[in-house]
């Protein structure tokens, strides 16, 4: 009855092992060198690193292929108001770290090269940031608006796009006189 | 006859929520699908930004209805990483109990809008019936059946009640009984549950992973990923418990995210069971965060749907600067095509009811 093709299930670990973040991060620092702005343990088992917009695709190529992080876990679009940044959770099934990879872009020119080539998964974050945040993703292959209707005009998640009121609610300080 | 496309949705018996699947037939076959998602949109991440952080536990709560505290929880775990926060010992161990609680709800109500779906009127009302014991220990916990509010940026709210172990020990004693003895009798052994979810919907490991299908969808397809185990946050490091992971091959069908889910059940009691031996009887339960913050600070949580994740930025004012939230169902639908590709229309509700969509956080 059943259809289900039998096959060696993916062998991982499921614990973590100790002290894997500081042989990712000089794995990194010996691939990459100057390349890295920054990197640095946040705590067991995560580590943050800064790039460039261009490195984007060889860091994250490495992670995958060389050191196997298999997961891309989020894509984050944030907006500086001078510049915007992109921030990638990227993990490892097999010994739980995780990396976050931060890349920075112009404001001028949002633009920053689309990961769907290495992970399926980045298609739906990328239309999220594209719709939200207005961070172009070159050689996305449908880069559409998925949350917002698809006549929408703006990128609300921008600063500049301001909500009805700046703060909703009166505080108590706020209420005693105070600012 | 041509390819044509069907709506299923926006209004259909089958999306539990506002959402469309259009799927493109051939005859009975399914050759395409597009889920349309957005139809809940309510703008969260720009909410919370102008909401102060401990105000942002209420919002965090209607993420999904149905799974509050793992929601909130999320949002303060992450909230206390930027913070460098850490929650006293006993306020740990309410946590973790107010988890497994919440995820033991979820699951049930998955389950009982799974039944109706292939036609199964008893696992809804057998279902419901059940989950009032959790949401009546939740209510005992925290005061509200749903959207409680309970878990607080440091801690939890308040403290357990008098006579609250002895009432979860027997709630749970009722509830495993009912799971060993009278469950299986319209689910496992059931030859038409069988029927219409064995061999329908299969997604292999390798095609799971890259596409970000996480939580029990992820272990259905054998690949033994529990962030509880892998990642552990709270105190589940001290807790004895094995993730529940379909063993019987790689790839994952409906019928294996069913016993994922149903054996999560059981795991989720033996949790709770633990917890309570195990949990300091006095003690602080919350610790007083400061108003303002900045940094940067994330974590993440295995969900009842799968990995949760709360990225939090704070520029040194009472509020987030920006907060980024990963829904594990959002991940999920887009690996929907390749779970429906193949299979006949006729199973779609089999396949999109075993993923268990929760709209509400799908859509922010």
């Amino acid at each position: 009855m059943s259809t289900v093709v039998r096959g060696a299930p993916v062998v991982v670990s499921g614990r973590p092992v100790p002290s894997v973040e500081k042989e990712v991060l000089g794995g990194l620092k010996a691939a990459f060198g100057a390349k890295l702005l920054d990197g640095k343990v946040l705590r067991p088992g995560h580590l943050a690193v800064t790039i460039d917009r261009d490195d984007l695709i060889p860091v994250c190529t490495y992670l995958q292929k060389t050191i196997g992080f298999e997961h891309l876990s989020c894509i984050t679009a944030v907006d500086w108001k001078d510049r915007f940044d992109c921030t990638y959770h990227i993990e490892n099934y097999y010994n739980g770290c995780m990396v976050q990879v931060t890349a920075h872009i112009p404001y001028d020119d949002p633009k920053i090269k689309s990961l769907t080539g290495l992970w399926n998964a980045a298609n739906y974050h990328e239309r999220e940031a594209w719709d939200l945040m207005g961070i172009e993703f070159e050689g996305h292959p449908n880069l559409e608006r998925i949350l917002l209707p698809q006549d929408f005009k703006f990128h609300p998640l921008r600063k500049d796009f301001a909500q009805e009121v700046d703060r909703q609610y009166i505080t108590r300080r706020k209420l005693r006189g105070g600012k | 006859m041509p390819e044509f496309w069907i709506n299923m949705g926006p209004q259909h018996p089958m999306t539990h929520g506002l959402w469309n699947m259009k799927v493109k037939v051939d005859g009975e076959t399914i050759t395409d699908a597009k889920p349309e998602i957005g139809y809940l949109h309510r703008g969260y991440e720009k909410i919370m930004e102008v909401r102060e952080f401990q105000k942002n536990v209420v919002l965090t709560d209607r993420l999904c209805y149905v799974s509050s505290i793992t929601w909130s929880h999320a949002y303060c775990l992450a909230v206390e990483k930027m913070m460098g926060l850490e929650t006293p010992e006993r306020g740990q161990w309410i946590r973790v109990i107010s988890l497994e609680l919440q995820r033991i709800a979820s699951h049930l109500m998955w389950l009982a809008s799974y039944g109706p779906d292939l036609g199964l009127l008893t696992g809804l009302l057998w279902c419901l019936r059940e989950r009032e014991l959790f949401l009546d220990l939740i209510q005992l916990m925290s005061g509200a059946r749903m959207n409680q509010n309970y878990p607080r940026v440091g801690g939890v709210r308040n403290d357990l009640p008098e006579n609250f172990e002895a009432m979860c020990k027997r709630s749970i004693e009722h509830f495993l009984e009912k799971l060993e003895n009278e469950y299986p009798k319209i689910f496992h052994e059931s030859k038409v549950f069988r029927m219409r979810t064995e061999g329908v919907g299969t997604l292999s490991a390798a095609d799971a992973i890259n596409w970000g299908v996480t939580g029990p969808n992820l272990r259905a397809c054998g690949v033994n990923v529990d962030l509880r185990r892998l990642d552990p946050y709270e105190t589940y490091e001290e807790i004895d418990f094995e993730p529940q992971v379909w063993q019987d091959g790689g790839v994952g069908d409906s019928y294996a995210r069913f016993v994922v889910r149903y054996n999560e059940l059981r795991e989720s009691c033996n949790i709770i069971r633990q917890a309570l031996e195990k949990m300091p009887k006095t003690g602080p339960y919350r610790v007083k965060p400061p108003r303002r913050a900045e940094g940067e600070g994330y974590a993440k949580t295995e969900d009842s749907r799968g990995e949760a994740l709360f990225y939090v930025i704070g520029d040194g004012d009472d509020r987030p600067y920006r907060v980024k939230i990963r829904s594990p169902v959002f991940c999920t639908m887009a690996a929907t095509p390749i779970l429906l590709r193949g299979n006949k229309l006729a199973d779609v509700v089999s396949i999109l009811g075993s993923i268990d969509v929760c709209v509400g956080e799908m859509d922010k």
